[in-house]
């Protein structure tokens, strides 16, 4: 009998061994890829105060026409990432809540009223609060991506936003479709004032 | 019955402990040549300086493109080669990340650069990732052969999309190239806030 005792001695100490026993990784840079780009491609979606100010960039640029049709959807997430990185970087900035409300409210009676400010005063107007929009969210790296994948992703689904915006944003040309936009445009900014009295009452 | 468990247990604890894993390159079986093409094409990073860089040179026109065209590949290949002999290098990741970014900024901007400063251009930042790549690929037992596959894949990356760029008509396919100069100038300045972060925390 006793012979078999040190064979089951040696069994647990095996596994415990094997089991305890540290893997040897060595460093690869390309960890996490698909996780990254769906994190990145999927965050702004998932917050609506973001869709509804992305989508209504892309109206608002479709209603304006061109130049500011492509030059407002560059602006906001070349904006959206400084704003990021201030993030990042721990740059004090206050009130991004109330920013992020305030960027639907503005936006959205933008589309309302079909108003048409100089390209630089929209871009600026566009690009203020693009920060905050970056700064909410840029910096939101889950564990064990890719954070080269989810920044891509971040900033696809951020373009690709202002797209669907400029898609609607085109039915301006008809006079149905006109009222169609502007109804969409007071749409955000009711829905701006929503997270404005969520983000104070907060 | 007490030892087949016994036994059990060793067979199953060699199931989930973990081997050893070493940074190394994708093996397609198919030899180093194709690894280094495989290693390109999902190596996201040398991916978007190589698009970047072709969205760059087709925005300038067909000269820029062409010489553009031997410019890359060829910095890559020497400042591949470079890195394969200092492997344990520094992979300079805010470097390459900075030179992303400017990039994407300057498709962005549609950056009217004469043609010498295009190429100038290009061959810095070609040969900057070409280094990294070297250094990074020869610890992972890349051989020189894995080097030209990966370098192929970029003279035919850059080659298509820039040519493809340089006969874009004016408005809104051009447009469209500067949307893409600016996504990367985004994800590029995005990565220097991570890449700043650490050191911060």
């Amino acid at each position: 009998m006793n012979t078999h005792r040190p064979w089951k001695l040696s069994v647990a100490g095996w596994a415990a061994l094997l089991l305890f026993a540290p893997a040897t990784v060595l460093a690869h840079q390309e960890i996490g890829q698909i996780t990254g780009f769906a994190s990145g491609f999927l965050h702004p979606i998932s917050g609506f105060d973001h869709v509804l100010a992305m989508v209504a960039v892309g109206l608002w640029g479709a209603v304006l026409g061109s130049p500011a049709i492509w030059v407002l959807p560059v602006a906001f997430p070349v904006t959206m990432a400084f704003g990021g990185l201030m993030g990042l970087l721990g740059v004090p900035l206050p009130g991004i809540e109330i920013g992020i409300a305030a960027s639907a409210i503005v936006l959205g009676i933008m589309v309302l009223a079909q108003l048409r400010p100089p390209l630089w005063a929209a871009a600026i107007l566009v690009a203020f609060f693009a920060i905050f929009h970056g700064y909410a969210h840029g910096k939101e790296l889950p564990e064990g991506t890719s954070a080269l994948l989810y920044s891509f992703g971040f900033v696809v689904a951020t373009g690709l936003l202002h797209l669907v915006g400029i898609l609607l944003g085109e039915a301006h040309r008809w006079a149905v479709g006109r009222q169609a936009v502007r109804a969409a445009g007071g749409g955000v900014a009711l829905a701006g004032l929503f997270f404005l009295w969520q983000a104070v009452a907060a | 019955m007490r030892r087949a468990v016994g036994t059990t247990l060793v067979a199953l604890a060699a199931i989930v402990v973990a081997s050893p894993a070493h940074a190394h390159l994708v093996e397609t079986g198919f030899g180093a040549f194709y690894d280094g093409i495989a290693h390109f094409a999902v190596s996201l990073a040398d991916m978007l300086i190589v698009i970047a860089l072709a969205l760059f040179a087709g925005l300038r026109g067909t000269r820029a493109a062409r010489h553009a065209m031997f410019a890359l590949p060829a910095a890559w290949l020497v400042g591949g080669a470079l890195g394969a002999l200092w492997p344990t290098a520094s992979i300079w990741p805010v470097s390459t990340t900075l030179s992303l970014a400017l990039t994407g900024a300057l498709v962005a901007l549609d950056a009217k650069l004469s043609d010498a400063s295009v190429t100038a251009f290009v061959i810095v930042a070609g040969a900057l990732y070409g280094f990294v790549n070297g250094a990074t690929m020869t610890p992972g037992g890349a051989s020189g052969l894995a080097l030209l596959g990966a370098v192929c894949a970029i003279f035919f990356v850059n080659t298509i999309l820039a040519a493809e760029v340089t006969v874009l008509p004016v408005g809104w396919p051009r447009i469209a190239v500067r949307v893409a100069g600016s996504w990367i100038a985004a994800t590029g300045m995005l990565m220097l806030g991570w890449l700043a972060r650490p050191t911060l925390a």
